[in-house]
């Protein structure tokens, strides 16, 4: 059984996952920096409140499933996963070193990595393989996915959101990091995803928006899925690429950004501070 | 030895579907995903007898890989069945990263391969898909020769751990005689033995080398046939052996020339330092002509005369 949160206690484990993530990407050189800020609360309130995996089972053949498309927010991947404790975090420290399995994309050399994504576009038909096999054998197992705003423009995830309503996979969710941004600017600019909501509505999908960086949004969310019985849910959880660092937040330089050491100590000070502020509350 | 003459049996590809029936009535897991292609891969009476054991993803050969990979890491036994030629190169990102990178057991199953589709021209013509295969890590290629050998083919690659990929022509294939009735991937079979001419050849093109080594005997002259149903992992001993043993060397495939079987036998003897008088028959560089398979195969010298040719101009005779 999995111990039951509250929403502060989730909000201060969503600061100390920044920190992490921050502190090994700082000592890695590398990462993907503003998606694995953006994305933090959606895989706090995942692993925390939401799925039905943990350390102690994970080879449980009826476990939930959660497949990141996104896969370059991995660092956000790792430090959740190391908190849930798959492995120690300490390990971290050789992220995307000369052979560490801490690669810069999720791979299942990694415990409690399912596939090895990282290619975009991948998420949405793998999730929807595992959901038709939990389907096939009445396993009730759900399978949740993590896409990237500009990775829509991947056609394999037309193809598989066609077939997941086709075949009716309300067991499977997806998550939008609406963060608005992709490397090279905004999406609407780069190439429009919009309207995200008709589209997924019109492919036979329960759509449904929230703001992906509140915590009590999401777990309120979280809970109402299915939406409909017999159609897959897509959330589009509308965050702030960098989210916690204020010269990062919603500047798109930092998709892969690495902190200078001043630029490190600020963000460190930012995001204590707001760690202070919401235990005064 | 006296190489007898062959009697026609059915298409590989029938024999597939055959095959995966046999086992999808003992086995609830055996799922067989489509892409509107249960009609070119035989499988429609498969799903009409299990129903609950097919998958149509529709004309979606990216998504059909990507769900293949999903329902396996779920425990299911999966045969992905899509025309070679959309197969192997619209879905190969599918096929590197959810399939071979992540390790997923699916069998990938390419019908109609090679020319089979030879008047249909070059769209659906499959004569690149061993050589972008072999170059992704931990994938298995098996090209079956005949019904014995997509029979049993079908059955290691239902039980195999890692994935593979089989490749199924839609011509009726002749039952090819054997040295031993034994198939393994990764072992080839020895189809004749001689000390002359080697012909290692892979899928349907081991038929006329073998009509190829019946004319060879008929002139005084000893020809050996492989059929290299696994071109990955090769098998290296047997590819030693023959250069060995014998005076020349002639692969054959229905593939082009270019990364296929016989620059994989190539790449391997120049590296052993054997160095045999060898040539690789297949597609050459070029748009590749269209008609009917046979007619493909004689045009660029995949049939019994034109490898009787090739052995002869190699031996300078």
């Amino acid at each position: 059984m999995k111990k039951l949160y509250t929403d502060l206690e989730l909000q201060i484990k969503s600061v100390n996952y920044r920190k992490s993530i921050l502190k090994y990407i700082k000592i890695a050189h590398a990462g993907h920096t503003g998606g694995s800020l953006s994305c933090t609360d959606i895989l706090n309130v995942l692993y925390n409140d939401v799925l039905n995996v943990s350390s102690d089972y994970f080879s449980d053949q009826n476990r939930d499933r959660y497949i990141q498309s996104k896969g370059h927010s991995v660092e956000a991947l790792y430090v959740v996963l190391a908190d849930q404790g798959f492995f120690p975090e300490s390990d971290l420290e050789t992220l995307c070193r000369f052979k560490s399995k801490y690669v810069g994309h999720p791979t299942r050399k990694v415990n409690g990595i399912e596939f090895n994504t990282g290619a975009l576009g991948h998420g949405l038909p793998l999730s929807a393989g595992i959901a038709l096999a939990s389907k096939k054998d009445n396993a009730g197992y759900r399978v949740f996915t993590l896409l990237g705003d500009g990775e829509l423009a991947e056609g394999s995830n037309w193809e598989a959101a066609m077939m997941a309503a086709h075949y009716k996979l309300d067991n499977l969710v997806a998550i939008l990091d609406h963060n608005t941004l992709q490397i090279t600017g905004r999406n609407r600019d780069v190439l429009s995803p919009y309207p995200i909501d008709e589209k997924f509505k019109a492919f036979g999908w329960s759509v449904i928006s929230v703001d992906g960086n509140s915590i009590p949004q999401l777990r309120e969310t979280f809970r109402k899925v299915p939406v409909e019985k017999e159609k897959p849910t897509l959330i589009i959880a509308n965050t702030i690429k960098g989210k916690g660092v204020s010269y990062m937040e919603d500047v798109k330089k930092w998709h892969h950004g690495v902190p200078t050491d001043e630029q490190y100590r600020q963000a460190m000070e930012e995001l204590d501070q707001y760690c202070a502020e919401l235990k005064l509350i | 030895m006296t190489l007898k003459s062959l009697s026609i049996g059915k298409a590989n590809l029938d024999e597939f579907s055959a095959t995966l029936m046999g086992l999808a009535e003992n086995d609830k897991n055996i799922l067989a995903v489509t892409s509107d292609s249960r009609g070119s891969g035989k499988l429609t009476l498969f799903g009409e007898k299990f129903p609950d054991q097919i998958i149509e993803v529709g004309i979606a050969e990216q998504n059909l890989v990507g769900v293949a990979a999903g329902l396996a890491s779920a425990g299911k036994n999966v045969f992905a069945a899509s025309p070679a030629c959309f197969l192997t190169t619209r879905s190969l990102e599918q096929i590197k990263n959810d399939v071979a990178y992540s390790n997923q057991p699916v069998t990938l199953v390419g019908i109609s391969a090679g020319v089979s589709y030879g008047a249909l021209g070059s769209t659906h013509h499959s004569i690149h898909d061993v050589a972008v295969l072999r170059a992704i890590n931990n994938i298995q290629i098996v090209v079956p020769a005949d019904n014995f050998e997509a029979h049993y083919a079908l059955l290691a690659a239902a039980k195999s751990s890692k994935p593979v990929y089989l490749k199924f022509g839609k011509k009726a294939m002749p039952d090819l005689p054997r040295t031993e009735e034994h198939f393994e991937i990764g072992k080839a079979s020895v189809i004749c033995q001689g000390d002359e001419v080697a012909f290692i050849a892979c899928g349907e093109t081991v038929a006329p080398a073998y009509e190829a080594a019946r004319l060879l005997e008929s002139k005084g002259i000893s020809a050996e046939v492989i059929s290299m149903h696994t071109i990955n992992p090769l098998d290296k001993e047997m590819v030693i052996s023959v250069a060995k043993k014998c005076r020349v060397i002639i692969t054959v495939e229905e593939h082009c020339v270019n990364g296929g079987l016989g620059e994989a036998c190539a790449s391997l003897l120049m590296q052993e330092k054997l160095f045999v008088p060898f040539k690789i028959v297949g597609f050459p560089d070029e748009e590749t002509v269209t008609g009917s398979q046979t007619e493909i195969f004689s045009y660029y010298g995949i049939s019994a005369e034109g490898l009787l040719q090739t052995a002869l101009n190699l031996l300078d005779r």
